[in-house]
């Protein structure tokens, strides 16, 4: 093989590398029966009721200011938090649900990919969706620890216990961990069950769209009952003024959907939402491996060209010692 | 500092100076000024001897504003404004009735031209021109506009003084509205609650009485030292509400607890007055309507009570204190680079580029040197 | 008959008990890394998920250890066998490197007592690309120590168990030319699924495995040339520039390969603006390009391709182009969203500069006591 061949064959190499297409898969569809969350910043008032019931369910402690034990003073989500209630801010900061000089609250907690990125890149399947619910579930007996989820998740939301010599992962499993169960149980999620104005509803993904479109279609002022608990059974209405929503559904179609969508009086960029495409990174990143890895056929056939190369050509040196011989055999003298 | 003469003021109001300043330490406390406001309130009332004139309307109503401030305070307190101000036109006080009354109070104002204050309670019907409320054959409207003419001062009293109160709620068959409404261009300071907190009126009287002006007033023209805080920002219960402990019926344990009432309709987060701070009838204890557990109402607040169903959600008007809430991006750590680390990461590459350029130096010799050997 | 020997100097010198210093304040804070666990040694949050440890010690540490790969396709595959002096040291580094690359991935790992679950294949979700690293590395390093045993077998004058070696050899040395094909190629394409937090100038989608390997072996030809350099001053040995200034002509073709991808992904995605918007992308893109251009034009002129200085400069150079091209797409212009930060802490740095450092003095025992560098008339 000479140097020519040599090339032309990696630009092969590259160009099926490059191409993608072939082996490239769509988005993952959503879960025949995906549960969801929908959060209404407009609803929020930014009670903390979820932050709070979401540390009782799931047995977290509250995150304290220089260690004394006043308030839970979480501020992000951390290995102690796996919901919290975010503020956006402008200027004065007085008119809710205003993008200059107002406020809105955002919620900060696991969106339950359709695609989710975490799942697509744990080497050890440490992270899975539930092939029934969708839900996007953590295994520590399988992790190793080495945080691919965090880099692969597009809201950084898997968080790892630094702290701890023997931490693990820590992120929202909807309430339905091993030991929570609660929507085994025919429960709903805690932070849709404490929400006093219904600004986090549980539902299927599928009813929770629907209630998000019916609410993008409503007049800016008129009176809506806006349900609180469980969209398909819900506990109690409250009735308020439709704000003027962005049309906009979070999680709708970004990288593939999210099972817990968002929806807003204020451009979601400014709650911190992330610029994400409609097509997921998973399928790109998946694509991408399966075209060069499908069962393994392009690197054997690679294994077996390289192996009768080098030994063509190790023969060819007379090599019978080692990884020998500098005397250079062809071409041009030293 | 010699003082007022209080020997007078004992005589005639039958208290003891040190019971006398604590109550206008009391007063002053309420509006948030030093005490050094207090004694000038004292020295205003222990020694202005031509007392003002006090003309006090009634139109729809329920007398609850006047029945909250007689049985406010100890029992000299009805006694001391009733002999502080010289009250001469009040329905429900007066002693006299009919004509004479009203004879006397067209005297009295227009003996006091500009001087004297005219307090309104009650609601001013306007529909078929105010003819659902009527005192000595003229109406509530053409009474209050009169009195208004010459006042020095014009203060409603209540919410339905305020803003119409209940009677303006739908239907509002009568068209009622607050005395503002009805006298376009004159100031009425606005004390409105249902019933209004007697101290809130105390202390803006004493405030004219003593600085000869009125306290610094917000957008709906109520002092702002009783109505510019949302009593949720004052609220004992609020720590439940930041916490998410909510009770969720009456009576339930959260109910018992003390927890936020928030879910049960109470309006405290939309609603500005200092009732958290004051609270009611002077026996402390947490007496007053989220203190002994039943959610806020709204009374004071035009659009909240009388209007709003009592158990339907509140808006939240604040999201104070403005710390309570990490920003969007807030994160639980965001470390930067030190001295020290920057350093290593100069010293590494510098390292590596000061070893190169010396290997360099030294390839280059040797080169020449191979170069002349050969 | 051996064509190598080892270099006859005392091993224990000043600058190795100085890097010996080091190695002890790493070991150090390793040692505490173990029992208090990362967070009181490492700056790592939950934004910035990968620090130094990860984009240095693995990254671009296996990128720096290509010399090994380079070298194997300039011989094996393209049947130059006059660069043959040069293969033990480079194969020795690259085990080196990679050694370092396996034992930084073992620390960064959160939950190392639990590592084997990626040899399980239950475990094994083939979607990832961190498996196929996982995996892919671990293998080629045992295929880079099987590599090394002719040496040692040598050393030790076994000779049958070379000869037995020696029939097989051939299919290690595809092995150890295929398998850092495929993870050099992965270590770009896990920045696919990092999506939108890597730079637009960097995230260059299904361009990522290809622009990865190229700038891989860019580092590992400019490390061959940096060793080899080292060494003839380090030792006081013959100087082999005509030898690297060979290695110099392949490099040109590389980095022109990288720079016309690299250059056409951005121009076709529209990208162009960002090199010039002034901030810390555009910054050091044009630092981390500047320093693939200048070993381009140094190369491309024959006179300067035959100046050892300059022929060291420009791989020196190439070095850091490929380490900040990994750097900035891992780190630097890596952002996970607004209000996160990441830099490495004291500890976290000393413990990489502490690896780095056991790692100069393994290499420095080897060459001392192993023949892995070419034997030359006058020492």
């Amino acid at each position: 093989m000479n140097r020519r061949d040599f090339l032309k064959a990696a630009a092969g190499g590259a160009a099926v590398a490059c191409s993608g297409g072939a082996q490239a898969r769509d988005n993952l569809e959503p879960a025949p029966e995906a549960v969801g969350m929908l959060f209404d910043s407009t609803l929020c008032v930014g009670c903390k009721a979820c932050v709070s019931m979401c540390k009782e369910v799931n047995g977290m402690p509250p995150t304290l200011i220089e260690g004394k034990e006043a308030w839970d003073w979480a501020t992000d989500l951390s290995p102690q938090t796996l919901n919290v209630i975010k503020l956006y801010k402008d200027g004065e900061g007085n008119v809710k649900d205003q993008v200059k000089d107002g406020f809105a609250f955002e919620k900060r907690s696991c969106m339950h990919c359709v695609d989710p990125g975490c799942v697509s890149v744990c080497p050890v399947t440490a992270l899975r969706r539930h092939p029934v619910t969708g839900i996007v579930t953590f295994h520590v007996d399988a992790c190793i620890g080495c945080r691919t989820c965090t880099t692969g998740c597009p809201y950084n939301v898997p968080h790892f216990d630094y702290d701890d010599p023997f931490g693990q992962i820590y992120k929202c499993e909807m309430c339905n961990q091993e030991g929570v169960s609660r929507i085994d149980n025919g429960q709903i999620t805690g932070c849709a069950e404490a929400c006093p104005t219904g600004a986090t509803l549980f539902g299927s993904r599928v009813a929770l769209l629907e209630e998000a479109k019916r609410r993008m279609a409503l007049k800016p002022g008129d009176t809506y009952n806006y349900p609180m608990g469980d969209v398909r059974k819900p506990g109690s209405y409250h009735e308020k003024a439709t704000p003027v929503y962005e049309k906009h559904i979070w999680g709708e179609k970004e990288a593939g959907g999210t099972n817990v969508m968002h929806i807003s009086a204020v451009p979601f960029d400014k709650l911190g939402m992330p610029p994400l495409p409609e097509r997921s990174y998973a399928s790109i990143s998946e694509g991408v491996q399966h075209t060069l890895y499908s069962f393994m056929a392009l690197p054997a056939v690679a294994l077996i060209g390289l192996s009768y190369v080098v030994r063509k050509n190790l023969d060819a040196s007379e090599g019978e010692t080692d990884v020998s011989d500098d005397e250079g055999k062809e071409e041009e003298k030293s | 500092m010699s003082g007022p003469d209080f020997s007078y003021l004992e005589k005639r109001l039958g208290v003891s100076r040190r019971t006398f300043l604590k109550f206008c330490t009391g007063v002053a406390a309420t509006m948030g000024l030093p005490t050094s406001a207090a004694y000038a309130m004292a020295e205003a009332v222990a020694t202005k001897r031509k007392k003002p004139v006090v003309i006090w309307l009634h139109g729809q109503e329920c007398t609850g504003p006047s029945e909250s401030l007689l049985r406010s305070e100890h029992p000299t307190l009805d006694r001391l404004i009733l002999e502080m101000i010289s009250l001469e036109y009040h329905q429900t006080l007066d002693a006299g009735a009919g004509h004479d009354v009203e004879h006397h109070k067209d005297v009295m104002i227009e003996q006091n031209k500009g001087e004297y204050l005219l307090v309104v309670e009650g609601s001013v019907p306007v529909a078929q021109d105010g003819i659902f409320c009527k005192i000595g054959n003229k109406t509530m409207l053409e009474h209050t506009t009169a009195a208004a003419e010459h006042a020095a001062a014009i203060i409603a009293f209540g919410s339905c003084a305020s803003w119409g109160g209940v009677q303006s709620a739908a239907p509002n068959p009568t068209q009622a509205v607050g005395a503002q409404a009805v006298l376009p261009g004159k100031t009425v300071v606005n004390i409105p609650g249902c019933p209004p907190n007697p101290y809130n009126f105390l202390a803006t009287v004493m405030h004219f009485l003593t600085f000869g002006s009125l306290p610094a007033l917000d957008t709906q023209n109520r002092p702002k030292f009783a109505y510019g805080r949302l009593i949720h920002e004052n609220c004992e219960r609020r720590p439940h509400f930041d916490a998410g402990r909510f009770a969720e019926t009456f009576g339930d344990e959260g109910h018992r607890l003390g927890w936020c009432l928030y879910k049960l309709g109470c309006k405290g987060p939309e609603t500005y007055a200092n009732c958290p701070a004051v609270e009611f009838n002077d026996i402390g204890g947490g007496t007053w309507p989220i203190g002994v557990g039943h959610p806020c109402f709204g009374c004071v607040e035009q659009g909240v009570g009388f209007t709003k169903p009592l158990f339907s959600l509140a808006e939240v008007k604040t999201h104070t204190p403005p710390n309570a809430f990490p920003t969007i991006d807030q994160r639980e750590e965001s470390p930067t680079a030190t001295a020290a680390t920057a350093g290593v990461i100069g010293a590494a590459v510098g390292a590596a580029v000061g070893a190169t350029a010396m290997a360099a130096r030294k390839v280059h010799e040797n080169d020449n040197a191979s170069g002349s050997n050969q | 008959m051996s064509h190598y020997q080892p270099v006859e100097r005392k091993v224990v010198t000043v600058p190795f008990m100085v890097l010996g210093l080091i190695a002890m304040v790493g070991l150090y804070f390793l040692v505490q890394r173990f029992i208090l666990g990362m967070g009181p040694v490492t700056n790592l949050n939950g934004g910035y998920a990968w620090g130094i440890w990860v984009v240095y010690d693995i990254v671009v540490g296996t990128a720096l250890a290509c010399g090994g790969y380079a070298l194997a396709i300039t011989v094996y595959v393209l049947n130059k066998g006059k660069y043959h002096p040069l293969i033990r040291a480079a194969v020795t580094a690259s085990l080196l490197g990679y050694a370092l690359g396996g034992v930084g991935a073992f620390i960064d790992m959160g939950r190392w007592f639990q590592f084997y679950n990626i040899l399980l294949p239950w475990n094994m979700n083939f979607n990832s690309v961190m498996l196929e690293v996982g995996l892919c590395v671990m293998t080629y390093i045992l295929v880079l120590f099987i590599e090394f045993m002719p040496t040692v077998f040598e050393r030790f004058g076994m000779k049958d168990w070379a000869q037995r070696l020696n029939k097989v050899l051939f299919l290690f040395i595809a092995l150890g030319i295929l398998l850092p094909t495929m993870h050099q190629s992965s270590l770009g394409s896990m920045l696919i699924a990092m999506g939108y937090k890597v730079h637009p100038l960097w995230q260059s989608l299904h361009l990522q495995p290809l622009l990865a390997l190229l700038t891989a072996l860019t580092m590992g030809f400019a490390i061959v040339i940096f060793e080899a350099s080292f060494s003839t001053v380090g030792f006081g040995r013959n100087s082999e520039t005509k030898l690297l200034s060979g290695l110099g002509k392949g490099i040109i073709g590389l980095v022109s390969a990288y720079l016309i991808f690299r250059f056409g992904e951005i121009l076709l995605r529209g990208k162009f603006g960002l090199i010039f918007a002034g901030d810390l992308g555009s910054l050091m893109f044009i630092i981390e390009t500047a320093m693939f251009i200048f070993p381009l034009a140094v190369l491309l002129s024959p006179k300067m391709r035959e100046d050892g200085r300059m022929l060291l400069y420009a791989g020196v150079s190439l070095l850091f182009a490929g380490a900040l091209y990994r750097f900035n797409a891992y780190l630097i212009t890596m952002d996970p969203g607004p209000g996160y930060s990441y830099f490495p802490s004291f500890p976290e740095l000393m413990v990489t500069v502490g690896l780095v450092a056991i790692e100069i003095m393994a290499y420095l025992v080897i060459v001392k006591k192993f023949p892995v560098l070419p034997k030359h008339a006058h020492a």
